[in-house]
């Protein structure tokens, strides 16, 4: 019997993610930060996420785009309708091809997507990146860890250690967390840039990870139904389990004599 | 069809007996449902059931993703993010697509090592074990496709090195790459063919779902001791089988239910955990990922690939002999498919008298070590193609030809195997006694 | 396992047993339908689809006899910005034998503006009229050009095989200028 567990065991360990074996180049150095979404009961804080789509527009958006995200989600982050509408008008023109002009953004509308200086999209950042990997390709800090995606991001803003060099015509900027170590972004936040009407601290480390959770919330807008929908869905098939162990045990118990060498 | 006398379906009312008579299909349905089923068959033996709800599974979700999904190279990456964002509950029903994908390569992997290990591939079995051998290549050429299907960078290169493969092909390898892509690269013609074959190979899975099951319908399932059941009557037949409804329906969900437990939760709580960051970016045609990694059930094959470089004297040596036309890309081709083509020739090169590993000593150890040979190209197929990994790939590939072609034909010979039971009867009853109920059928 | 549940299923009351069976074939239904209700419900509107159920209308700058369109839930909608001449006709034709008589005062939340959904009544065809140079019928509303219905400036219909007038949708006016459809 230990035999036959060891392998059950044994190919649980073996699903090995492919992603934590894709680990960057340099030594990379991720903080692993207590968001309030990770874990299974983890949920948003919508503060932290108003104040990261307050960075996100004031900051970000100058390079950045989000482009598969659509404005009207934004009511997720507590806010009302009439505050989507006077936002999207307020911060973005888009193309409409039906004018065939740009005109003030509406709730329908996703944010604008931005190739102007080639900078990369952040609408999937938060997942398309992994902020653990390991130990020796197994991936199991991603099991411990989660994949770390807004901690990479967060890691990443406050990463920057002042350092910058000249290559090919481009400066670089040497960076902790970056792989490789040297990012072409110059270092995009400093304390006190945004005022937040909270009165919310507003240092690079607090705006890194305020910021990151609103990427997060980004790239996985479903996240708490999609939580809740495990829930019940584990909790349904354990019951369902305990039943089914109960109906089998009965079903087969005339058939099996009173020696049991197991189980 | 022939194989375990039993208790067959018979009209009563005149209504049954005018449906039999024009379409039997009540009987063949009860036929199947009620198969005699070897009693002492144990947990290694509800992979199947699991594998047909992954199958099923598959279909229901991919075609409710079609509903929203696009195959074009300029909207394929948004629709899914479409599906993710506004269609209802469509993020769920995508993880559960992506991550059934995992589950069904768990269950299949699990049951060919079953296989394996009891010796289901043996006499009078080999059809079963081929057409399963056919499923698993269809299922490994489903997936593939469907990875590519998302448009990420993942999907594009993955699509990339793959059909490389098959430019290695002597003379005529460029053509048939080609054939594949519709082009000279991964591109809008790939994506709509690939999304095309997506959608029909499951359904031809199906069919041979049906055939696999037919033929072990005929010969009746091995057993964990290999011990065939007695067919000199029913009722001696009846001692060593139970109807398959309800006494392994109900084992088996019972099974399935407590996989899917585990299976929820990873799609509840960590759906992309199996999953590759990079598939996130969207496809780019310009930039190569750092690091292009299969899914991780590719990996044993993956590495078994890129195990057999220029440096290996059989690649050499094969490379002398058949001057310059198997060079060393091609012989990585070869040896992958080679290595399933092996486990598909076990019924032929195994030479043991004995069908199950419980009775062969020697075997045994053999085989745990090809389980951990398996779990060893696995990882080593996603490590970086250096040293030292290179020449650990290239010692469990060898292992992984070992088994077949040498291991298996030689153990037959040289291994004395251990005492078997007489019948399933005596080994069911050894496990848990003899019931008093056995003489009358449960209700 | 304790031989607890072991020896006591033989006889064991039928009531138990049978409960516990159905309580189990229950679970199974329920699962079943927990899981088909969210492949039924994947298939109706995605949230983009459903965020343009209602549609914000600026009205300023379109004057006096100008006629626009906009899409709302796929459909067009026709927005006549009435002069004095065609609310007149309008309500004058009140009385008039129709074949769906509805008085214009019905169709309209201000005189001035008549809000309809531009799909003819028939057979689903887009009826003519909106811009300038297109034909308005005999009733000088609009023509639709497959099977030849004429529509007034009520947007009624007057002639041709179309059974009812065209239809009226969900509006309210959320400033002077400004209009909410749906």
């Amino acid at each position: 019997m230990f035999k036959k567990l060891a392998i059950g065991a044994a190919f649980a360990l073996a699903l090995t993610p492919a992603a934590s074996i894709a680990a960057g180049g340099g030594e990379q150095h991720i903080e692993d930060f207590a968001f309030s979404f990770e874990g299974p009961f983890g949920t948003w804080d919508q503060h932290q996420l108003q104040r990261g789509l307050q960075i996100y527009t004031e900051v970000c958006a100058a390079c950045h785009g989000l482009q598969y995200v659509p404005l009207r989600d934004l009511e997720a982050l507590g806010y009302s309708e009439e505050e989507v509408i006077a936002y999207a008008a307020g911060n973005f023109e888009v193309f409409d091809p039906e004018l065939d002009d740009f005109r003030p953004a509406i709730p329908t509308d996703h944010f604008p997507a931005n190739t102007g200086v080639g900078a990369p999209d952040l609408s999937l950042m938060a997942k398309a990146r992994a902020g653990f990997h390991g130990p020796y390709g197994l991936g199991i800090n991603q099991l411990v860890k989660g994949m770390g995606g807004a901690e990479y991001i967060a890691s990443l803003l406050h990463g920057y250690t002042g350092h910058e060099k000249e290559e090919a015509g481009t400066v670089l900027y040497e960076n902790t967390a970056f792989p490789g170590g040297w990012i072409s972004m110059a270092p995009p936040l400093a304390d006190e840039q945004v005022e937040f009407a909270d009165g919310h601290s507003n240092t690079v480390e607090h705006m890194a990870e305020d910021v990151a959770a609103f990427l997060m919330w980004a790239a996985e807008p479903k996240l708490t139904d999609r939580k809740n929908a495990g829930f019940v869905g584990v909790i349904f098939l354990t019951v369902l389990s305990v039943l089914l162990y109960l109906v089998n045990k009965r079903l087969w118990a005339p058939h099996k004599g009173k020696l049991r060498k197991e189980d | 069809m022939s194989g375990i006398p039993h208790d067959h379906y018979e009209p009563k009312t005149n209504g049954e007996k005018w449906l039999n008579s024009r379409l039997p299909i009540v009987g063949l349905l009860y036929d199947t449902l009620m198969i005699p089923t070897p009693k002492n068959l144990n947990w290694w033996w509800i992979w199947g059931i699991v594998l047909a709800f992954c199958l099923a599974l598959q279909i229901v979700t991919g075609i409710i993703l079609v509903m929203h999904y696009t195959p074009h190279v300029d909207l394929a990456f948004a629709s899914i993010e479409h599906i993710m964002r506004n269609v209802n509950g469509g993020y769920f029903i995508r993880y559960l697509h992506m991550n059934g994908a995992s589950l069904f390569f768990v269950a299949v992997y699990i049951h060919i090592f079953r296989g394996l290990f009891y010796g289901s591939y043996k006499a009078p079995r080999e059809i079963t074990w081929i057409v399963g051998m056919l499923i698993y290549l269809m299922m490994m050429g489903t997936a593939f496709m469907g990875y590519v299907l998302p448009w990420g960078q993942m999907s594009f290169w993955g699509a990339t090195v793959i059909t490389g493969l098959f430019g290695a092909i002597p003379f005529v390898g460029d053509a048939i790459q080609t054939w594949l892509l519709g082009g000279p690269a991964v591109d809008n013609a790939t994506l709509n063919r690939f999304f095309s074959l997506h959608y029909l190979l499951p359904f031809i899975i199906a069919a041979l779902v049906v055939v696999h099951i037919w033929a072990f319908h005929t010969t009746g399932n091995n057993n964990p001791t290999g011990v065939e059941v007695r067919r000199g009557s029913k009722d001696e037949a009846k001692k060593d089988t139970l109807p398959f409804w309800p006494y392994f329906v109900i084992k088996d969900l019972f099974a399935l239910a407590v996989i899917l437990v585990v299976f929820w939760a990873v799609v509840g709580f960590m759906p992309n955990y199996l999953g590759h960051p990079d598939n996130y970016i969207e496809a780019n045609p310009l930039v190569t990922p750092a690091h292009i990694v299969p899914e991780w059930y590719f990996l044993p094959f993956y590495a078994i690939l890129r195990a057999f470089t220029g440096e290996v004297w059989v690649v050499q040596f094969a490379s002398f002999i058949t001057g310059g036309i198997v060079d060393a890309k091609f012989f990585g081709v070869l040896a992958m498919f080679g290595a399933i083509l092996a486990m598909a020739l076990a019924p032929w090169l195994d030479t043991s008298s004995v069908r199950s590993g419980k009775y062969r000593p020697m075997l045994k150890w053999w085989f745990y070590l090809l389980i951990i040979d398996f779990f060893a190209l696995m990882w080593l197929g996603a490590m970086p193609a250096e040293e030292p990994y290179a020449t650990f790939s290239l010692i469990a590939s060898a292992y992984w030809f070992a088994y077949f072609f040498v291991i298996l034909p030689i153990l037959g010979v040289i291994e004395k195997p251990l005492a078997q039971p007489e019948t399933i009867e005596e080994d069911f009853n050894a496990h848990y006694g003899k019931a008093d109920a056995d003489a009358t059928p449960a209700e | 396992m304790s031989e607890f549940s072991e020896r006591q299923a033989p006889s064991e009351p039928e009531t138990r047993r049978d409960f516990l069976y159905f309580v189990t074939g229950g679970a199974a239904i329920v699962a079943t339908g927990a899981a088909v209700w969210p492949l039924v419900n994947s298939m109706n509107p995605s949230a983009d689809i459903s965020a343009q159920a209602v549609v914000d209308i600026d009205l300023e700058g379109v004057g006096p006899g100008t006629r626009i369109t906009v899409k709302w839930k796929g459909k067009p909608i026709f927005i006549d910005h009435r002069t004095k001449e065609r609310i007149a006709l309008a309500i004058a034709e009140d009385d008039a034998p129709m074949i769906d008589p509805q008085p214009d005062a019905e169709r309209v939340q201000r005189p001035e503006w008549l809000v309809v959904i531009g799909v003819c009544t028939h057979l689903g065809c887009i009826p003519l009229g909106q811009g300038g140079s297109e034909p308005t019928g005999d009733w000088d509303g609009w023509f639709c050009p497959c099977h030849g219905s004429h529509y007034d400036t009520s947007g009624r219909i007057r002639k041709g095989p179309a059974p009812r007038n065209l239809d009226l949708p969900p509006y309210e006016f959320v400033t002077d200028t400004r209009v909410k459809i749906g």
